[in-house]
């Protein structure tokens, strides 16, 4: 009998073949005495040497595919292996207690390990973590017992996982693993941002995936609708590769579109952009046929590390995204950080509504040299492509006018500093409170765009926190109250002149891309992914026949009545 | 023996990516080479060593090498220094 787990959509497609369990290897370790120490030290060395030269390879593999900021962590894994506190005293307990080499490693990486865990510095507790992972890689090789690593999988399968490491994702050979899902994660956790890059079909967060399916038996990836199908019959197999194989050709007919224009049936052009968060991201916006990058978090310059980026480091990735995109706009927002975002090395106190706290350009603001450094480091890279700078979480007028002129400041010691800096930058602001959105009209004639900030501002008119599920069905995109706040942006921007985009979910959401064309958003941001389904569906829509349904649409009672009239008209 | 004190100018101390770089000297040399901070003094081939001093910014670091190579060991360990923006 077949089963059906169900668990998150993490990354599209269809994928059919057989488990391949990755599992943390059992190690129990005994105590042994030694009678030849020569020959035990040895052992022990050549475990090390085995493990570093598996190492070396991941690093490379990390380095060619994921990029040089991603592969840095194994050249630290490396770097622990060939720690001298480490291997001569592992080698010394051997000869003075005269013990198995298994016992002396695990004893000495846990004292190393312990140590760092009773740091009070939070990037040095994670990196207890990396010793232990460097350790049990050596503990393996010492006990013969097989690590199984992605890297050593040679036939099509399906990987299940609790979750997975960057080292495990660093080693996935796309030929064959055709698939994964794993029991934690959501949409957003490392393994499911790595398969959509990688476009490996995938279901995360399933919760008991790795209990309920054995090695070698067949398994479907259902990352469409977010299914696992474990021993399917001959049926679903039959049912699946339709599935599977209608998608295939749906991916091609979206594929003729990448150098495509966006446009409406009768005419209407708008612009199709991509999120990002690393410079590495861009090259899936370009082959995915974005027209821009409509939000580049760049928050994640400054996370996973222990000190702020400085203004070189930062200079240097956005010059390389605005170099690859050779001239098309990019949006750049500022540092969105603080609240439920933390940066360890800030030292932040904890709040009780991060959401509503000292966040963003509030933080900004007032920690003005992570500020400037940022925006100097902007500047600087303006010349490369088309820039535009974006502030997240303006409130009011007031706001914008100071991170506007510290920004003015900035540019102007450049200049006289003799640095070239574009005079054609686009300064805008994301609309996420509800209070800019009122005030959209005012604001329009002071800034160069608008970008809404849908995920934001739907939970701070709704007042529901989007990370607690029990007040979930408030966080209601098409209900009529967004939809109100969304045309008054738009018009607001329009009346002066200006142009409006949206980056949050929704921009990239069917049953609202018909809505937003008809309140006339100029500019959709979205995950790469998203664009190509995005455009086909552009093309087959009209404008002015949806534009003649809004006053209607927007006078609806309920969200529903909205998803229904929808659903039946465009 | 060579040895040299450095005063911590970088704003965040010395941490992991630092360290990788001034681990990865030393190793290239064979004297031994230690790193003394606060009346601990570790050996500046072992990442682990290094990072477990936690050196904030403004402290005052000495770098011992003794060997064959001590001089030469000692010269690079600054070159480090000063490339990475650490100290003086």
């Amino acid at each position: 009998m077949s089963e059906k787990i169900s668990g998150i959509a993490a990354s599209a497609g269809i994928a059919i073949a057989k488990a391949f369990i990755l599992q943390n290897p059992e190690l129990t370790i005994e105590k042994k005495p030694v009678a030849n120490i020569a020959e035990e030290i040895e052992r022990f060395q050549a475990a090390i040497n085995v493990s570093k030269e598996e190492l070396s390879v991941i690093k490379d593999k990390a380095n060619k595919e994921l990029g040089e900021d991603k592969a840095a962590i194994f050249a630290a894994h490396l770097l622990v292996l060939s720690d001298p506190e480490l291997v001569d005293a592992v080698k010394q307990k051997i000869e003075n207690e005269k013990i198995n080499a298994e016992v002396a490693m695990n004893d000495i990486s846990s004292m190393f390990i312990n140590m760092f865990e009773q740091m009070d510095n939070e990037y040095m507790k994670e990196r207890a973590a990396d010793i232990r992972d460097v350790s049990k890689r050596v503990l393996a090789h010492l006990l013969d017992v097989k690590f199984t690593t992605p890297a050593s999988i040679a036939e099509e399968v399906i990987i299940l996982a609790e979750d997975l490491t960057p080292s495990d994702t660093a080693q996935l050979n796309r030929q064959f693993v055709k698939g994964f899902a794993t029991d934690i994660g959501g949409r957003t956790s490392h393994s499911a941002i790595m398969s959509r890059s990688m476009e490996i079909p995938a279901v995360v967060g399933t919760k008991i995936i790795t209990e309920k399916v054995k090695n070698d038996v067949m398994v479907i990836i259902d990352g469409l609708d977010g299914q696992v199908i474990i021993d399917p019959t001959e049926d679903e197999i039959a049912v699946y590769k339709e599935k599977q194989k209608k998608y295939q050709q749906q991916k091609e007919e979206w594929a003729k579109l990448v150098n495509e224009k966006t446009l409406s049936s009768d005419g209407v052009q708008v612009e199709l952009a991509a999120n990002i968060g690393t410079p590495a991201d861009v090259k899936g916006v370009l082959e995915n046929g974005a027209e821009g990058v409509g939000l580049y978090r760049t928050e994640f310059l400054y996370m996973g590390r222990d000190q702020l980026p400085t203004e070189d480091e930062q200079f240097k990735a956005y010059k390389e995204v605005l170099d690859k995109m050779e001239g098309k706009p990019v949006v750049i927002r500022t540092l969105d950080i603080g609240g439920d975002k933390e940066l360890p090395y800030l030292n932040l106190p904890k709040e009780l509504n991060p959401f509503l706290g000292f966040r963003a350009i509030r933080l900004c603001l007032e920690e003005q040299d992570i500020f400037r450094t940022q925006l100097r480091a902007l500047l600087r890279a303006s010349t490369y492509g088309n820039l535009k700078i974006m502030f997240p979480m303006i409130a009011t007028l007031g706001e914008f006018r100071s991170a506007k002129s510290i920004l003015m400041e900035e540019k102007e010691k450049l200049v006289n500093e003799g640095t070239k800096v574009s005079d054609d930058i686009e300064v805008g602001i994301m609309v996420e409170i509800p209070s800019t959105a009122v005030m959209a009209d005012t604001f329009a004639k002071e800034v160069d765009f608008f970008s809404i900030g849908t995920n934001d501002l739907i939970q701070y008119t709704m007042a529901a926190d989007r990370m607690n599920e029990q007040v979930s069905y408030l966080y209601q995109p098409y209900n009529p109250a967004i939809l109100r706040l969304v045309k008054m942006v738009i018009d607001a921007a329009h009346k002066e002149g200006k142009w409006t985009g949206m980056c949050g979910e929704m921009a990239g959401d069917p049953i609202a891309i018909p809505i937003l064309l008809g309140l006339g958003l100029d500019e959709f941001s979205m995950s790469a992914t998203s664009v190509l389904p995005a455009r086909s569906q552009i093309l087959n829509l009209s404008k002015e026949k949806i534009s003649a349904h809004i006053e209607q649409i927007l006078q609806m009672d309920t969200m529903d009545d909205v998803v229904k009239f929808a659903e039946e008209n465009f | 023996m060579a040895e040299k004190t450095f005063k911590v100018t970088s704003e965040s101390g010395i941490h992991a990516r630092p360290a990788t770089t001034l681990v990865n000297q030393a190793g290239q040399f064979s004297s031994d080479i230690t790193l003394d901070y606060n009346g601990k003094s570790v050996n500046l081939k072992s990442i682990m060593g290094v990072m477990s001093l936690g050196i904030q910014s403004g402290a005052e670091i000495t770098v011992k090498a003794e060997g064959s190579d001590a001089d030469e060991a000692l010269a690079a360990i600054e070159d480090v220094m000063k490339k990475e923006g650490l100290g003086e």
